[in-house]
C-alpha cells in the first residue's frame, strides 16, 4: 500500500513540474505562429497546446479501457474492472476538456462556440458515447455483470472510433468546404516550425504523464471504495 | 458442410420461432409501421418540407424513420424473452450461444426490413421519388440494417439486465450506430441524385466494413452477454 502511495505522489509531483514548465513555454517562450493575422487569432492559437495533448489523452485512456475489457473477459480478474472503470472516467474528463478548449478557440478564430463540421460532431458523440458507459454500469446491480457488460461495452465503443475517422476523411474529399475549416484543428501542431513542435511535443508528454497520475489517484480511490463496500458486507450479514 | 448444416438449422429454428410469435400477435410489426409513418409525417412539420428542400432532406428523414422504428423492434427482441420467461428455456436449448445471437439478429433484420419494404414505397409516394431507384436503396437499407441490428442485438440482450431497461437501448446504440447511418444517408442521397457509384464507392466501403467487423465482434461477444 505505501509503496503504491509513494508513486502515486512521485507521478503527482512529477506532473505538476511538467505542466508548470508547459505553462512558462507556452506563454513565455513559443514563438508566435506566422501564418495567422490577428493578435487574437494568434494568441489563441496557444490553447492547442493543450486542446491537442488533451484529446490525445482522452484517446490513450479509452484505448486503455478498451484493452482492459478484453483483458477482462478473457481472465475476468477484478483488476481489469477497476482500471477500465478508471480509465473511462479519466478520459471523459480529459475529452470534456478537449471539446471546451476547441470551443473557446473556435469562438475566437471562427466566431462562433460549435460549428457542425464533422469532426465536431463525430467527437461530441464519442463523448456521449462513453457517458453512456457510465450510465450502463450505473443501471446494473450485480457487480460481476456490470464490469462483463462494461467491458464489452468499451471494446465496441473504441472500434467504432476509427470508423468514425475514416468517415469524417472521406466527407472532407466529397465537401471541399469542410477542408478549410478543419484542417487547422487537424495539423494544428505539425504544420509549425521547430520551437514550437518541440514545444507540442512537450505538452503531450505532460499530459501523458498526467493521464497516468490520475490514474494512479484513481485506482487507489476505487480499490479504497470497494474495500469499504466489501467490509460493508461483512458487518451486514455478521 | 456436415457441420455448418446442422448449426444453420438451429439459427433458422430461432428465426422462425420468433416469426411464428411474431405472426400470432403482430404487436412489434405493426407498432414499428405505424411509428416509422409517424415520423416522416411529423418530419413534415419539423422541417416544412417544401419542394425545394424535400429532395435534399429525404435520404435523412428516411433513415431517422428507419433507425427510431428499428430500435423499437430491436428493444423488444429480448425484453419479449424476459418477461415470457423464455429466455432460461432459449439459455437450456443444447445449442451455441453464438446460435442464439445469429438467429435473433436475423430475426431483427427481417423483421426491420419487413417494416422498410412496406414504408419504402410509401416514402417514394410522398417524397414524389422515382420508383426506378427503388431496388438500389433497398440494397442499402439491407445493408444499413444488418450494420444496425448486428449491434442492436447484442445491446438488447445486455439492457434486459439493467434497471432502465429499453431506456438505455438508444443511448447505447446511436453513437456505435453512427458510421452506418453517415454512410447509409450519404449512399441513399447517392441514388436520389443519380450520382455513380464511384463516387461513393468509399461509404458503401465504409457500411460494409462496418457490418464486417460489429457482426463479428457481436457474434464473438454475445458469448459473454449471455453468461448466465
Amino acid at each position: 500500500m505505501s509503496q503504491s502511495d509513494r508513486w502515486t505522489g512521485v507521478l503527482l509531483a512529477v506532473s505538476g513540474l511538467l505542466m508548470m514548465v508547459a505553462i512558462v513555454l507556452v506563454f513565455g517562450v513559443s514563438p508566435d505562429p506566422v501564418n495567422l493575422q490577428t493578435p487574437v487569432e494568434r494568441f489563441s492559437q496557444r490553447i492547442f497546446y493543450f486542446h491537442v495533448p488533451a484529446w490525445w489523452a482522452g484517446f490513450l485512456a479509452f484505448l486503455v479501457a478498451a484493452g482492459a475489457g478484453v483483458l477482462y473477459l478473457i481472465n475476468g480478474h477484478e483488476r481489469w474492472d477497476v482500471i477500465g472503470l478508471s480509465s473511462v472516467e479519466i478520459g471523459i474528463t480529459f475529452t470534456t476538456m478537449g471539446l471546451i478548449t476547441g470551443s473557446i478557440w473556435a469562438k475566437s478564430t471562427w466566431n462562433t462556440w460549435w460549428t457542425w463540421d464533422p469532426r465536431l460532431t463525430t467527437a461530441a458523440i464519442g463523448w456521449l458515447m462513453y457517458v453512456g458507459y457510465l450510465m450502463l454500469r450505473g443501471a446494473i446491480d450485480n457487480p460481476e455483470r456490470r464490469a462483463r457488460f462494461a467491458a464489452v461495452f468499451a471494446l465496441i465503443a473504441f472500434l467504432s472510433v476509427p470508423l468514425n475517422f475514416m468517415a469524417i476523411r472521406w466527407w472532407r474529399t466529397i465537401h471541399p468546404v469542410v477542408i478549410g475549416s478543419g484542417s487547422a484543428d487537424a495539423q494544428g501542431g505539425f504544420a509549425l516550425g521547430p520551437t514550437i513542435r518541440m514545444i507540442f511535443f512537450f505538452c503531450l508528454f505532460t499530459f501523458t504523464v498526467l493521464y497516468f497520475a490520475l490514474m494512479s489517484l484513481r485506482l487507489r480511490t476505487e480499490w479504497l471504495a470497494r474495500r469499504v463496500e466489501h467490509l460493508k458486507q461483512q458487518l451486514i450479514f455478521r | 458442410m456436415p457441420l455448418i448444416m446442422p448449426y444453420l438449422r438451429k439459427v433458422f429454428a430461432i428465426v422462425a420461432k420468433d416469426v411464428v410469435a411474431e405472426l400470432r400477435t403482430r404487436e412489434m410489426l405493426s407498432s414499428m409501421f405505424v411509428f416509422s409513418l409517424l415520423v416522416i409525417l411529423i418530419f413534415n412539420f419539423a422541417f416544412d418540407l417544401r419542394a425545394e428542400n424535400q429532395k435534399t432532406l429525404a435520404p435523412g428523414v428516411l433513415w431517422v424513420a428507419i433507425a427510431f422504428a428499428g430500435m423499437l423492434g430491436l428493444s423488444r427482441s429480448f425484453i419479449m424473452e424476459k418477461d415470457r420467461g423464455s429466455i432460461e428455456g432459449l439459455l437450456l436449448t443444447p445449442v451455441d450461444r453464438s446460435a442464439i445471437y445469429l438467429g435473433k439478429m436475423l430475426g431483427n433484420v427481417l423483421f426491420i426490413s419487413v417494416v422498410e419494404i412496406v414504408i419504402l414505397p410509401i416514402f417514394v409516394v410522398l417524397f414524389n421519388l422515382s420508383a426506378r431507384d427503388l431496388p438500389l436503396l433497398v440494397g442499402v437499407m439491407i445493408l444499413g440494417t444488418i450494420g444496425f441490428a448486428g449491434v442492436g442485438t447484442l445491446f438488447s440482450a445486455m439492457v434486459i439486465h439493467t434497471r432502465a431497461r429499453e431506456v438505455l437501448l438508444p443511448i447505447l446504440l446511436f453513437p456505435v450506430v453512427i458510421p452506418v447511418m453517415l454512410s447509409a444517408v450519404k449512399l441513399t442521397a447517392a441514388i436520389l441524385d443519380r450520382l455513380p457509384f464511384a463516387d461513393v464507392q468509399n461509404w458503401f466501403s465504409l457500411l460494409v466494413a462496418f457490418d464486417a467487423i460489429f457482426m463479428a465482434l457481436s457474434f464473438i461477444l454475445f458469448d459473454y452477454v449471455m453468461e448466465e
